[in-house]
């Protein structure tokens, strides 16, 4: 079942079309990779979709709402949370406080029992968190600030994950670790959109996937169509046409 | 992992320590004032009081929501002179006034803030630099109200029926109640949960929106508390001098109470209460030693300037860092890591 579904989505960063008419939808329960080169539009895709990007035409609806164009803090609110790319973390405050804080859009209307609850259940899965619970974030190596970043926007309890190049700027073997976590995630039932220059590694643990150029989506299909793919060998894979 | 709480330090009793010393020595601040019987003395505390509670206001602007306000003195100055005006033309008793001081205020803070605190950057700071100038223009030139430049006399004394506040010892513990009552307040916010979202939104606004945060409500309430306090310490500006002319509430105040509050420390609550301290002291002796020697008395804005550079390169945490310091190392402590 399509849970997040974008219908010809057009946006403009500073009077550039970023988005073209773009339509894709992540099904519940599944990994959807959104691939392609830089200043592709993935992540204007995902600003579009959390409020931080106006769209100026099209629809985004996320379990049947339409919530195109609502505040960020709403979209949270929605059960659809972002990892945004460069992590983002509270560097002054604690492990535990910016893990804390990931759950502020639901402070007030569930008990802190069921915050405590989560916080156990995110530090169960990541438990690097727990070691370093009252360091500062800014402390932790980039692969563990990656964690925390995943461990925070879990905190908001969404029903969607989406993650903005969770792999960048981390050694391959931590870049693996994560990927492997986001897999678990989506196995425990988070939904997940991941925007990723990795196509590789993306594809491996994708079900299915949107490559995008300048706006606008020129393939889809699952994993394994994608990989099998000529074009997306060629350009993301770095496989010679002629060795296929 | 069991969420816990921060592990207590291990210079605990050290702690303990220097924090009683702490209380007894701001304690023996407090009552000296009084206790020296010197008048002199007692208003240059009031003003202290006074201007303790502006910058606590405007501390939580710049250290916890991030924005800087070039225009405090002017909600500062709309306190002061509605309470002059609604007591001395209307009639109306000192606290209705202070109220009214209040909301309007917190009116104007609301139509500034609202719409550019929506936007990324320092706006508010352009914003406000405006609405300081604007009130400025506005005391000199509406005469029939303002009093213009000459302003306006005859401001009754603090009270309420036949209680008065008419001597300065009694005005100093006024002005001491409501500076507690700020302090309270203001580390109540920075504990609560809002106070949790101004520290998120202080180091990334991007991630705490995407935490949830509303971040523009959020700086708008600040922005307005802040400039509810400015006008609060108007109205007792008024009621002790029991005179107003624009001159004290215009461009030059409003740096002057950014420097108590980055020299003091605006990470914290009492930072800008000893910026204010350093600050209303220092401009004191300038203008008491101008009073001998003529030029010292323009030196002011350099001395004010040299504080901020010695503070920002040598305490960049402010004067309040210092206090953490001396816990760190005062004998009893054992040192942490």
């Amino acid at each position: 079942m399509s849970l997040l579904e974008l219908s010809s989505v057009t946006a403009a960063y500073e009077g550039l079309l970023a988005l073209k008419g773009i339509s894709l939808h992540a099904n519940e329960g599944e990994i959807t990779a959104l691939l392609g080169a830089n200043g592709a539009g993935k992540s204007t895709t995902l600003n579009v979709i959390c409020g931080l990007v106006t769209a100026q035409s099209g629809r985004v609806c996320f379990a049947g709402e339409d919530i195109t164009n609502i505040r960020a803090d709403q979209v949270v609110g929605k059960g659809l949370t972002q990892v945004p790319e460069g992590r983002l973390l509270f560097g002054e405050l604690t492990v535990q406080d910016n893990l804390l804080l990931g759950a502020y859009s639901r402070m007030s209307r569930r008990s802190r029992q069921q915050i405590q609850q989560d916080l156990e259940e995110v530090c169960e899965l990541f438990p690097v968190l727990a070691e370093a619970a009252h360091r500062r974030a800014d402390t932790l190596s980039g692969g563990q600030q990656q964690m925390l970043a995943i461990g925070r926007a879990m905190m908001s309890a969404p029903r969607m994950l989406l993650l903005d190049e969770p792999s960048v700027g981390l050694a391959p073997k931590a870049a693996n670790e994560v990927f492997a976590k986001i897999k678990a995630l989506c196995q425990r039932g988070t939904s997940i959109l991941l925007v990723e220059q990795n196509v590789a590694a993306a594809l491996k643990i994708a079900d299915r996937g949107y490559v995008l150029e300048v706006g606008q989506i020129v393939l889809e299909g699952t994993a394994e169509e994608l990989l099998a793919n000529r074009d997306v060998q060629r350009a993301y894979l770095g496989k010679d046409y002629e060795e296929v | 992992m069991k969420p816990t709480r921060r592990p207590p330090p291990q210079a605990e009793h050290g702690s303990i320590v220097f924090r009683a010393l702490g209380w007894l020595l701001l304690a023996a601040v407090v009552v000296a004032p009084i206790a020296s019987g010197n008048g002199y003395l007692l208003t240059i505390a009031i003003f202290i009081g006074i201007h303790a509670i502006i910058a606590i206001g405007l501390g939580l602007l710049m250290g916890y929501a991030g924005q800087v306000s070039l225009g405090h003195a002017a909600f500062y100055g709309l306190g002061a002179y509605t309470t002059a005006i609604l007591t001395t033309k209307a009639g109306i008793p000192p606290l209705g006034a202070m109220a009214a001081g209040i909301v309007l205020t917190a009116v104007v803070a609301v139509l500034l803030g609202a719409p550019t605190l929506r936007l990324h950057g320092h706006y508010l700071a352009m914003f406000t630099l405006g609405l300081g100038i604007i009130v400025q223009i506005i005391f000199n030139q509406a005469r029939g109200l303002t009093g213009g430049f000459g302003g306006l006399m005859g401001i009754p004394p603090l009270g309420v029926g036949y209680w008065q506040l008419d001597t300065k010892p009694e005005f100093y513990i006024a002005v001491i109640a409501v500076l507690t009552v700020t302090i309270l307040l203001a580390n109540n916010l920075v504990h609560s949960r809002i106070g949790r979202a101004l520290r998120a939104l202080h180091e990334s606004e991007l991630a705490a929106a995407l935490s949830g945060v509303d971040v523009a409500r959020y700086k708008l309430l600040v922005f307005v508390i802040s400039a509810m306090l400015a006008s609060v310490a108007g109205s007792l500006y008024a009621h002790l001098l029991r005179f107003v002319s624009p001159d004290p509430f215009g461009f030059a105040f409003s740096v002057e109470l950014l420097i108590m509050v980055v020299a003091g420390g605006a990470r914290s609550v009492w930072g800008p209460v000893a910026g204010a301290a350093l600050l209303t002291i220092l401009g004191e002796v300038i203008a008491k030693t101008g009073e001998q020697i003529p030029w010292v008395a323009d030196l002011d804005v350099i001395l004010f300037g040299a504080v901020l550079t010695a503070v920002v390169i040598f305490l960049p945490q402010g004067l309040i860092s210092l206090t953490s310091r001396l816990r760190r190392r005062s004998p009893t402590a054992p040192s942490t890591v």
